[in-house]
């Protein structure tokens, strides 16, 4: 229990030397610790705050100004689901309340039995290939509700993705 | 991708030199085969491509020199995986894994083309070898997608030997700031991000304003959704924008440079760091850059995914570590910016084009495009448009040229309704303006706006209404709420909006939209929030029928809005295979064998499973 007290104050440690304590560069700080932890743990943002010597409120009205922090653990896979002005004329909008009902899961939340995250984006900037998804950083392009939900039935409860392009 | 055992260049002669020796260490007759590497060809498989071509290089052990490179966005998506192979540049498109061991065997190695993988026009049936030859790229002109699709992204050697830095030489050595301000000026280059502002007057104005240090930044929160020019400048040029915002701190009087690249584009930002990277190693960046005693550095920023970070205000707020909230904007950022000091902020595609102007001249790009709007303009096409991808034109060309002549017109056959420009904030034009010239003044006189150069165009089948609500739904989400017109105007707007498309609609609601427009337009805050009711004006000025026939008849004319239309079953192209009647989830559908089905209109529940299903296109909207 200690030493992981002291790992977790490392991470916190590490990030705030990475950018020489400057309060100015609070936003890619918690990036690194999204990154570092898959989400943003709300005793690493207490540390954080003490460090930078700023007040928690200002930690959470950036965690949730900003659409990609997470306040709580992300589900075993990404999932991305372009819903751009392309896209959602080529029926990603439908696409994605689909899914929703389906799988149950709300917006930028969790599947309940932490099967993938979902995550209704404005634009990928692939709207070339619309509709598009990006599973654990791999784009499919031309999506239909069909093959939307194929992909994510096929996702494996077991085997987490290799660290991919979308999770960096 | 080489590595060389470059140096720190210590003089502009120093890196002609190296320009030189990169050059001639090129085999004229090398071989060499690009593979498009830009997002849509990457969504498509091309890094896999990529792969197989490198691996193929690597297994002939032929005395000929081959090259295999991923180079960044050629602009066809539509046909992507595209493949250049040179000599020739034959053009291939649509190349899938398989196609490779024959490309290479016949073009790489025998010198022959496949014909299959050629472009055949759809209208003549002619093939083109080359991207000369294709109709989508002969009303084009590039200048900040000049190197895309020709070098490689990640190689600084691909870049220098191709001209790059040349112009940070030139104007570190013979020009002074003042003379690159007046080189700016002359240009007549305005902002790209979609403002439009006189780029070379907004660097002066940051040059005279007092306070030290000054900030120079790079806009790449590209958030208009629709479009990808930066994303493809930042991933497939990425040396270019740094020369440009070089180029400007030297004449801005700038030590400190930020980019802030948006949270959906991980390449981007990778491609930008390893530039940066290579860029310092070779003191094109950092101290005394190439023995001229005039220090830059530029840092990354990555956005946290909020669209009013591309506000300049906004931006810099998030580049404090603070939420992104607009500012009131007589509070000019050249003076006060970031950190309340002098900032000049531009946007990607702005700065690509610096070096050019550096290069050639002002004249050279004030002869291109308009007299007030100069230059080219990259444009991401896309939507129900048979060539989508990305092009650059000189300004001024008309909307029909570049949707019909490039972008082939509207896919399937189907009838133009409307393109829409300039992002979320942006208008619908229809079919009456197609003439129109693509400049910035024009475009907001039709009550759009060039923005930053998302070009969607849409078919008959679009809801006119719909596309109103679709985008105020996203400006509400995206408003940052600080001010009160912008997000309680937004969601009162966004209400009736859904009244309509639900058929619930009231005879005064148009009026009320308009009224609630022009308190939105002359009391917010920001840009985006004043320019947040153009969806609807826009489609209330063009397409007033359709709002009509939504509240007045409730009918949805494009068919799109869910109970504003009914499913019929054509009897005659019903083939009675009975799919429809085994979907429908409310068993509306009867019918027997060889005896056309029929919907039960009364327990019917608009689902639109039967639409979907027939393989025979027998279930009609009506």
């Amino acid at each position: 229990m200690a030493e992981s007290k002291l790992t977790e104050e490392r991470i916190i440690a590490d990030i705030v030397d990475r950018y020489e304590n400057d309060e100015g560069m609070l936003i890619p700080m918690m990036q690194d610790l999204q990154a570092e932890c898959g989400y943003l743990p709300l005793d690493q943002l207490h540390r954080l705050a003490a460090r930078l010597d700023v007040p928690l409120s200002r930690l959470y009205a950036v965690a949730t100004f900003y659409s990609s922090f997470r306040l709580a653990p992300k589900g075993l896979h990404e999932v991305t689901l372009c819903v751009g002005t392309v896209c959602y004329l080529k029926g990603s909008g439908a696409i994605s309340e689909a899914l929703r009902k389906e799988f149950q899961v709300e917006a930028s939340g969790t599947t309940p039995d932490g099967l993938f995250s979902f995550h209704p984006v404005n634009c990928v900037g692939a709207c070339a290939v619309a509709p598009v998804m990006i599973v654990d950083g791999k784009y499919y392009n031309g999506i239909t509700l069909d093959s939307a939900r194929d992909i994510l039935r096929g996702l494996s409860p077991e085997e987490a993705p290799a660290e991919s392009e979308a999770q960096k | 991708m080489t590595v060389v055992g470059m140096e720190r260049l210590s003089t502009t002669a120093d890196l002609e030199r190296l320009r030189e020796d990169l050059r001639k260490r090129r085999d004229p007759a090398a071989k060499c085969v690009r593979v498009c590497i830009g997002p849509g060809c990457v969504a498509k498989g091309a890094m896999r491509l990529h792969e197989l071509f490198t691996e193929a290089v690597r297994q002939t052990g032929a005395d000929v020199a081959i090259e295999a490179k991923g180079v960044g966005c050629h602009g066809l998506c539509e046909r992507g995986p595209l493949v250049i192979v040179h000599p020739g540049n034959i053009f291939y498109q649509r190349v899938e894994e398989p196609d490779v061991a024959e490309i290479f065997r016949e073009t790489v190695l025998g010198g022959r083309v496949v014909e299959r993988l050629l472009y055949e026009d759809p209208a003549t049936g002619e093939r083109a070898r080359t991207a000369d030859g294709i109709p989508f790229y002969k009303a084009q002109q590039r200048i900040a997608l000049a190197h895309c699709g020709v070098i490689d992204p990640a190689s600084l050697e691909d870049y220098i030997a191709a001209g790059g830095y040349s112009a940070l030489a030139k104007a570190l050595t013979t020009m002074t700031p003042e003379q690159v301000l007046q080189e700016v000026e002359r240009s007549g280059l305005r902002g790209r991000g979609g403002g439009g502002f006189p780029t070379g007057r907004k660097w002066r104005s940051c040059r005279n304003a007092a306070g030290e240090p000054k900030y120079v930044i790079c806009n790449g929160d590209e958030g208009d959704p629709g479009a990808f020019m930066d994303r493809v400048v930042m991933e497939g040029d990425p040396h270019a924008v740094l020369e440009g915002m070089v180029i400007g701190a030297y004449a801005i009087g700038s030590s400190q440079g930020y980019i802030y690249v948006r949270n959906e584009y991980p390449l981007s930002v990778d491609r930008l760091k390893g530039a940066i990277g290579q860029a310092r190693e070779l003191g094109l960046l950092g101290e005394d850059i190439l023995g001229t005693g005039f220090s830059f550095d530029i840092r990354i920023n990555r956005g946290g995914g909020a669209f009013v970070c591309g506000e300049s205000t906004a931006l810099m707020a998030s580049l404090e570590g603070r939420p992104g909230e607009p500012r009131a904007k007589y509070v000019h950022t050249v003076e006060h910016g970031l950190h309340d000091k002098p900032t000049n902020l531009n946007n990607v595609e702005t700065w690509a084009n610096v070096p050019a102007i550096i290069n050639h001249g002002a004249k050279w790009f004030a002869s291109i495009g308009t007299e007030k709007s100069t230059g080219t303009k990259v444009f991401s096409l896309v939507g129900d448009v048979v060539n989508t991808g990305l092009v650059e034109v000189p300004m001024g060309i008309t909307l029909r040229r570049i949707i019909e002549a490039i972008g082939g017109g509207v896919q399937g056959g189907k009838a133009f309704k409307a393109v829409q420009t300039g992002g979320p904030s942006g208008g619908c034009i229809p079919a009456e303006h197609l003439d129109a010239q693509v400049d910035f003044d024009q475009l907001t006189k039709l009550g759009s706006m060039m923005g930053s150069g998302g070009m969607i165009v849409m078919d008959e089948d679009t809801c006119m209404v719909n596309v109103a609500r679709y985008f105020t739904n996203f400006l509400r989400d995206e408003s940052c709420g600080k001010c009160t017109p912008c997000r309680e105007g937004l969601a009162q707007m966004l209400s009736i909006l859904d009244r309509i498309t639900h058929g619930e609609g009231e005879v005064g609601d148009v009026e009320r939209l308009q009224a609630m427009a022009v308190l939105l337009e002359g009391t917010a805050m920001c840009a985006l929030g004043k320019t947040a009711a153009n969806p609807a004006l826009s489609t209330i000025r063009y397409f007033r029928d359709e709002y009509d026939a939504h509240i007045l008849e409730k009918r949805c004319p494009a068919k799109e809005c869910r109970g504003l239309f009914r499913y019929a079953i054509d009897a005659e192209a019903c083939k009675a295979c009975g799919l429809c009647k085994k979907h429908c989830p409310v068993d509306a559908i009867s019918g027997e064998k060889k005896v056309p089905h029929v919907i039960d209109q009364e327990k019917c529940t608009l689902c639109g499973t039967c639409f979907e299903k027939c393989p025979f296109d027998a279930v009609l909207k009506v």
